[in-house]
């Protein structure tokens, strides 16, 4: 059924955000300590689990897939919601940062691609360029 | 008649947004087919057109919420807000296997560290030069600089102002664009045109639209390669900005 799979999604993510806050109160600070990200770990591996022992039905993925597909519609709204007005003047803090970033790490992008040892990627990269 | 109209919409605000959403996005995507001849992705200019309606919103009735503001248009606010927020989020994890991640290898899964934290140390710095100094502001920004949905997250995790948390999305819809539109440009400056490279650029880049649309305009073929790993960062982001990362910039500047 449908509402397995969206009731798994948030099982996963009270749970997270449960730990989240343990953290936060464990640690002295007032934050959800890295809870939705613990969420995701969470759905990734039970997901993993369950289809290895194809326990995971189509409905149930579907319910998943449903939400998944429903978040850049949610980002819009989210980004709807902000105080935009009162953020203008981040405007070019947010250009410079956003730029920044982009070219640094390009710069980095060869630095990485050299390193590593030979392993199964390596074969693959061989068969590319053999097609 | 118009008061009918505005009946019916402030008594189901969620499925007004429903509709505003998928017009929006609608608009969006053709704008993104006949503008950019599809360069620039769909989401990117939705996400766009959202702050722009924020804007007005905004300045329409002075209020800090954006669209939401305005009382017919209030299920913005919940569509977008935390709750379903959060659970959409952590629903774009499935699909993702970690025996995917095994095939980028030792260089991929070090390229999408580095991604994170590099992103986040350089969100940072320029925050710092603009002048903020807390904690929650910086690791707000900073998370936003590795994608636009790190940002806000993190944002509401720690307590970050609207202002900021606007910020970290912009700051990430800045990156995202940017990678869509210069990746076919520096791609053969950077070596970019094997599995190998294109998984350590998805890891070092993540964001996700950026990544397959850079990738697309360069080789389709290498669009894959670079969502192993771009698939696994926002999820990384997500996990380390407001713990480990947060922590640290909290320590370092109180």
């Amino acid at each position: 059924m449908v509402i397995f799979g969206v009731s798994l999604l948030a099982v996963c993510m009270l749970v997270g955000v449960f730990l989240g806050e343990l953290f936060g109160l464990a640690l002295g600070v007032q934050a959800n300590i890295g809870g939705v990200g613990i969420a995701m770990l969470m759905l990734v591996l039970i997901v993993d689990y369950l289809n290895k022992r194809n326990k995971l039905s189509k409905p149930a993925q579907e319910g998943l897939s449903f939400w998944s597909a429903m978040y850049i519609p949610i980002v819009i709204a989210m980004a709807a919601s902000q105080n935009v007005a009162g953020a203008l003047d981040g405007g070019p803090l947010a250009i410079v940062a956003g730029v920044a970033c982009v070219f640094i790490s390009w710069s980095l992008v060869p630095l990485l691609s050299k390193g590593g040892s030979k392993d199964s990627l390596y074969e693959e990269i061989e068969q590319e360029k053999v097609i | 008649m118009f008061e009918i109209i505005s009946k019916v919409f402030t008594d189901n605000p969620l499925i007004v947004s429903f509709a505003i959403v998928g017009a929006t996005m609608y608009i969006a995507y053709f704008l993104s087919n006949k503008l950019t001849k599809g360069r620039i992705h769909g989401s990117a200019i939705a996400i766009i057109l959202g702050l722009m309606l924020a804007y007005i919103g905004g300045v329409s009735t002075g209020g800090t919420k954006g669209l939401s503001d305005i009382s017919i248009f209030a299920g913005i606010g919940l569509m977008g807000g935390g709750m379903l927020r959060d659970f959409a989020i952590v629903a774009t994890s499935f699909g993702a296997s970690f025996d995917e991640i095994k095939k980028a290898g030792f260089s991929g899964v070090a390229s999408l560290f580095i991604g994170v934290v590099l992103s986040f140390v350089i969100g940072v710095i320029i925050a710092l030069m603009f002048g903020y100094t807390d904690a929650v502001s910086l690791t707000t920004i900073g998370a936003g600089t590795a994608t636009y949905i790190v940002g806000p997250v993190t944002g509401a995790a720690i307590g970050a102002s609207s202002e900021v948390i606007t910020i970290s999305i912009a700051a990430g819809l800045v990156k995202s664009i940017l990678t869509m539109i210069g990746t076919p440009m520096v791609a053969k400056y950077i070596g970019l045109n094997n599995p190998r490279s294109a998984m350590v650029y998805g890891g070092l880049l993540g964001t996700t639209s950026g990544v397959a649309g850079g990738l697309a305009a360069t080789d389709p073929k290498l669009v894959p390669y670079g969502a192993v790993t771009a698939t696994f960062y926002t999820g990384l982001g997500c996990l380390m900005a407001p713990s480990v990362l947060f922590l640290m910039t909290k320590a370092i500047f109180g």
